[in-house]
């Protein structure tokens, strides 16, 4: 009977997340109808954004190239370091050490993002020429790092480096909990057959805590994609797709959508909402590439070891 | 290429507390030695002293000697990581690389250090190896599938035909059986046998019986009292503790009287 009722407790539960995940859908498509019935520009191509002129004009492509590009330059960059972080915690560090850099970042991990943007506004701006400036002068011959116009400030390269800050514990929290639970039976064997401590992490840790990892990065990216405050403070506005990530220029979905909800008229709103579906979808397939590619090495996973 | 160990006045610590003290012993190459004991006399710890494992444990150290063929192991500039690509070790519970197959399984150490696979194709190293292990004739058909779907005495022989690839001096085996079925007991035991006749071959066991069935020399540890150190009460031919041991709790420990 106790069965039985927690049974339908965790079912009911279970649907309740699937009838709210598709309401949510539901909800974007009902209110983007306006927006995309009376768009004039091509939806996917156009890099402008005037949803209340009339006729509507506006489109989401230098969105899209904002939020991914964004998205993965805070990736490449917290990624590394995050594992770094994490390795280091679980197999160098003496374990006082361990204990507070732990505490630290899962302290870093629960800070909001408005601190950071703050931060990233008001501190890191300031100090991040001779960076940019460098990779302009050394790197310049890659188009991305390329900086035509001389002014470095308010740059998605700088949105990109506080987003990496901010999502990087996060990544490095969750990827530390995964290499704990590598078996120790597991990391003795490869130190039995003569492996040093970083061979032992190649050949037991990382393969075993791989399908975590990869999790732990796509929560980090999901919240790098749908970051708000922090980018909407930093970057200047404007509605082309730039590829010099270190001049001031781009726009995201979510800073975008805080940026132009209060002054929007009835299509801006709607128009504002489609590219929140956007988004939307964006997030699911991330999310289930990630999971396709966890269950590809399933066969191989440990979960059976 | 099977080498003698001499351990002398070993005494081994875990941080501030001895867990073995004065351990004296000659294992003699090509032979197989047992070690047996009660549950905590140390005779793991001897053991994982022999290839320096138990040093992975924060602050365990040890005084004294563990000579391979004369060389002390814990002189100051061996590298513990050299000594463990010399003597190979087989864990309790089966543990094969679960990301592996059977295949990488049997030559992951071999990657670890080039210069032992040099001008060996490695499919001949895997082949003999698990032939030596006695078991490539059930899995020689499926070496790409992960080692982790074999069964317990499968994985077993996966992890001595592991160690045995990169042709260590010793083989150490920390109760290889104890978590299998008799026919998998059987199957390791034969090995074991077999596999003396190449190497040198330490092996603790809780198994009395296992202890007489296969080994040459038996050493016997106890503990002088609970939070007492262990200690090797005495160690001779396999024949003589079974059948004559010198002291009382050798004689009570076989006898089945405790432990």
């Amino acid at each position: 009977m106790g069965d039985r009722v927690f049974t339908n407790l965790t079912r009911l539960a279970g649907i309740f997340v699937l009838v709210l995940m598709a309401a949510i859908g539901a909800f974007l498509v009902w209110k983007a109808i306006p927006a995309f019935r009376d768009n004039t520009g091509n939806f996917f191509t156009t890099q402008e954004w005037f949803p209340d002129a009339s006729p509507p004009f506006f489109g989401i492509a230098a969105l899209a190239f904002g939020t991914a590009i964004s998205s993965v330059v805070a990736m490449v960059i917290a990624v590394p370091v995050a594992i770094g972080t994490a390795l280091f915690i679980g197999f160098y560090a003496s374990r006082r050490i361990a204990t507070s850099l732990g505490f630290i970042i899962d302290v870093l991990a629960a800070v909001p993002s408005i601190i950071y943007g703050l931060w990233g506004l008001q501190v890191l701006m300031l100090h991040m020429d001779g960076i940019t400036k460098w990779l302009n002068d050394y790197l310049g011959f890659i188009p991305l790092f390329r900086n035509e116009i001389g002014i470095y400030t308010k740059s998605i390269f700088i949105a990109s480096v506080v987003l990496a800050i901010m999502i990087l514990p996060t990544i490095s929290a969750l990827s530390r909990e995964v290499f704990l639970q590598v078996p120790r039976s597991h990391r003795e064997a490869s130190l039995a057959l003569g492996a040093t401590r970083w061979e032992m992490i190649r050949m037991a840790v990382i393969p075993f805590g791989r399908p975590g990892v990869i999790s732990a990065t796509m929560l980090g990216l999901g919240r790098a994609l749908g970051e708000t405050i922090a980018v909407a403070l930093i970057l200047s506005a404007a509605f082309e797709i730039n590829w010099h990530i270190t001049e001031p220029s781009g726009n995201t979905f979510a800073a975008n959508i805080a940026l132009k909800w209060n002054e929007a008229g009835p299509i801006g709103l709607s128009a504002l909402i489609a590219s929140g579906l956007i988004l939307f979808i964006i997030t699911l397939v991330v999310n289930m590439i990630a999971r396709a590619i966890i269950a590809k090495h399933k066969e191989f996973s440990g979960a059976n070891g | 290429m099977a080498k003698r160990i001499d351990i002398e006045d070993l005494d081994i610590y875990y941080g501030d507390f001895k867990a073995v003290e004065g351990v004296n012993l000659a294992i003699e190459p090509k032979s197989v030695t047992a070690f047996i004991g009660p549950s905590g006399c140390g005779k793991s710890t001897v053991l994982r002293s022999i290839n320096r494992l138990h040093e992975v444990i924060p602050g365990a150290y040890t005084e004294g000697k563990v000579l391979l063929e004369g060389d002390d192991i814990y002189a100051p500039d061996v590298d513990p990581v050299n000594i463990r690509g010399l003597i190979g070790m087989v864990f309790q519970r089966p543990n094969p690389f679960p990301t592996m197959s059977i295949y990488d399984n049997v030559v992951a150490g071999l990657k670890l250090d080039r210069s032992k696979a040099k001008g060996k194709s490695l499919d001949d190293v895997v082949e003999k190896s698990l032939r030596g292990a006695n078991l490539w004739e059930e899995v020689k058909d499926r070496l790409a599938k992960p080692g982790a779907g074999l069964s317990g005495g499968q994985q077993q022989r996966l992890c001595i035909a592991r160690a045995i690839a990169v042709e260590p001096q010793v083989l150490l085996m920390d109760e290889p059986a104890s978590a299998l079925d008799p026919i998998s007991t059987l199957a390791i035991e034969d090995l074991v046998h077999e596999l003396k006749r190449n190497y040198t071959i330490v092996i603790v066991t809780h198994n009395m019986q296992q202890a007489a069935r296969v080994s040459d020399t038996t050493a016997f540890f106890n503990l002088a009292g609970i939070g007492q150190p262990g200690k090797l009460v005495e160690s001779g031919p396999t024949e003589t503790i079974f059948t004559s041991p010198k002291e009382r709790a050798t004689e009570d420990y076989i006898s089945g009287r405790f432990g």
